[in-house]
């Protein structure tokens, strides 16, 4: 088995066996790959870097190399076709992840998805004593060249389920290095650096 | 590392059995002029065929008796991405077509005479009736796969929704699921440019001793036009003249009037191609439109296929655009078929399925071994690399 990033492995406990995945911004493929071979799950990834392309299909799997900024998801999949949409650490660079979150919840029966957490203490450290925008190990970019064009907190992306009717099924809240800390479980806005969510549209 | 493949010599097959075309009309039989790189392996699952485009045929690798490079010469070959160390290739030029195959230009058997405007119209899946006795005739079961560009990635999808268990790999370059009202238009004033010419005498030119030269240059003018980007044209002529005087008469005052004449000139003269087939080609385009027995549900229609596909377009194609090549990917992602898209970013129109391309020929590169990896596992290592066919 290859080896897989500590979030990827974190998420691949959330899938049931041979499920469907659609895995956005699914990069060079590794985590379909993953849940392929180990999960026999079935399905697609899409991403727009041509590079990475490129090594997604060399690794046999079935990517549509695509731009979710000018694309909406149900140009190409009908409603429920998944049981998982995930979305690594892509969220914050698209245009309006409010949309593609409705887009996904469509898709998919249950989404899956990571982001850094704007709300992390170093973060507000720094813009509270430095008055500079923050850069850290999580997100290392200058205000002017970073692609996060929409970072938050860990508590704006809860309010935006709240507010769109979305039921956060299970949460997981890690380091940098996507360990749990006691601190994280106390203070996760705080303390987390990354968030591992997984959403669902409310029953009625 | 790459090697050329050397001076290639076609093959011609002699079908003796009859066919029944789209038309109705029965074409009792026919000759395919085709060429082969590489060698097919002991199971033979490493065949490959090659759809050509409109203007193509069946030379599309290796240098032909005039040392001239295959249409295609760039990406098949010993270590290019099509790697005839791996795959045995084949190409045919199309029935109707002028190269070898029976077509407008050859002799009726019947009368003794050319066959001029009374070689019946074939379609898509004529061709693919036809290619599959060739098929048959090299002794392949199943292709490892079938790969064309625009008209030939449209016979590539006939394929695979009629012989959906001939193939296990479907690439599908530069195409469209079927013609738009705009393509129709395009094929239709090039229709007419040739068969309005005084040379044109009723198809029988030949007969006259004589061919469409200025239909078939403003035919190839308008085509040629149409497989360019507007921004690679604005590049390379912009509004440049040929002098510096404006001069206020109707010769070629602008260079790109002076390219296109030429394009226009050197395919009437020197490809020797036949104007009873550019008509023919055209109209199995416009004929193309394999949903049309499906309720026109383009995804009813693909359930039919089994193969693997991978579809390419490029962006600044708009002949058929990557919005064309959306519709086959999206009526293939409702089968839930395997299927893999990408778009490569060419500033070269439609003609940029021809033009090497470091996206293109990586992916390409990679889709390769994914057909290799579905080839069965004895025969993915060829012991030795076949030599160039001399």
């Amino acid at each position: 088995m290859s080896h897989i990033t500590p979030e990827f492995k974190l998420i691949s406990e959330w899938i049931q066996p041979n499920s469907r995945v659609l895995d956005l911004g699914c990069g060079d493929g590794q985590l379909l790959q993953h849940l392929i071979t180990t999960y026999g799950v079935t399905g697609y990834g899409m991403e727009i870097d041509s590079a990475k392309n490129i090594q997604a299909i060399e690794k046999g799997l079935n990517v549509i190399h695509s731009d979710l900024n000018s694309h909406d998801l149900c140009d190409y999949f009908d409603k429920d076709s998944f049981d998982y949409v995930i979305m690594t650490q892509a969220l914050q660079i698209v245009s309006r992840p409010d949309e593609l979150l409705e887009d996904m919840l469509a898709t998919g029966k249950q989404i899956i998805i990571t982001f850094p957490n704007f709300g992390h203490w170093r973060n507000r450290a720094q813009l509270l004593f430095k008055g500079h925008m923050p850069r850290t190990d999580t997100l290392p970019y200058h205000w002017y060249d970073t692609p996060n064009i929409h970072m938050c907190t860990f508590n704006d992306f809860e309010a935006l389920c709240e507010e769109k009717g979305i039921e956060v099924v299970a949460r997981t809240v890690v380091n940098v290095a996507h360990r749990k800390t006691l601190g994280m479980s106390i203070a996760p806005n705080w303390l987390g650096e990354v968030a591992l969510y997984k959403v669902q549209k409310k029953t009625a | 590392m790459t090697t050329e493949l050397g001076v290639i010599t076609p093959q011609t097959l002699h079908i003796e059995s009859p066919l029944l075309l789209s038309s109705g009309l029965i074409l009792p039989r026919y000759d395919l002029t085709y060429e082969t790189y590489g060698q097919l392996n002991a199971s033979a699952s490493n065949g490959i065929l090659i759809c050509h485009a409109l203007s193509g045929d069946h030379h599309v690798a290796g240098l032909d008796a005039n040392n001239k490079p295959g249409w295609w010469n760039e990406y098949i070959g010993p270590g290019k991405p099509i790697d005839t160390n791996q795959f045995f290739v084949v190409c045919s030029n199309n029935l109707g077509g002028c190269h070898g195959s029976t077509g407008p230009a050859t002799l009726n058997p019947d009368t003794g005479k050319v066959y001029g405007p009374d070689f019946p119209i074939v379609t898509c899946r004529d061709w693919v009736n036809s290619q599959n006795e060739l098929r048959k005739h090299l002794g392949i079961d199943q292709w490892a796969a079938l790969i064309g560009g625009s008209m030939g990635g449209m016979q590539v999808l006939q394929w695979a929704i009629d012989y959906p268990d001939k193939l296990k790999h479907a690439i599908v370059i530069a195409a469209a699921p079927k013609l738009s009202a705009q393509n129709i238009a395009f094929n239709e004033v090039a229709r007419r440019a040739i068969m309005t010419d005084p040379d044109f005498h009723e198809g029988r030119f030949l007969e006259h001793n004589t061919i469409p030269k200025q239909g078939l240059a403003q035919a190839r003018m308008l085509g040629h036009l149409t497989y360019l980007s507007d921004d690679m044209m604005g590049a390379k002529f912009g509004r440049e003249r040929r002098k510096e005087e404006l001069q206020y008469n109707y010769e070629v005052e602008f260079q790109v009037e002076s390219y296109l004449r030429y394009q226009g000139e050197k395919f009437a003269t020197t490809q020797n191609f036949d104007a009873n087939t550019y008509l023919l080609m055209t109209k199995a385009l416009d004929y193309f439109d394999p949903a049309s027995e499906f309720e026109h549900d383009l995804s009813k229609t693909l359930a039919l296929a089994t193969a693997k596909f991978f579809v390419v377009a490029f962006t600044t194609d708009w002949r058929f655009s990557p919005a064309r090549s959306h519709e086959i990917v999206k009526a293939l992602l409702d089968n839930d078929a395997d299927v893999s898209y990408a778009e490569i970013g060419s500033e070269h129109g439609h003609d940029a399925f021809l033009l090497p391309n470091d996206h293109y020929e990586g992916v390409f590169r990679a889709y390769m071994q994914r057909v290799i990896c579905d080839m069965p596992s004895q025969d993915t290592k060829l012991s030795t690399a076949p030599k160039a066919e001399k």
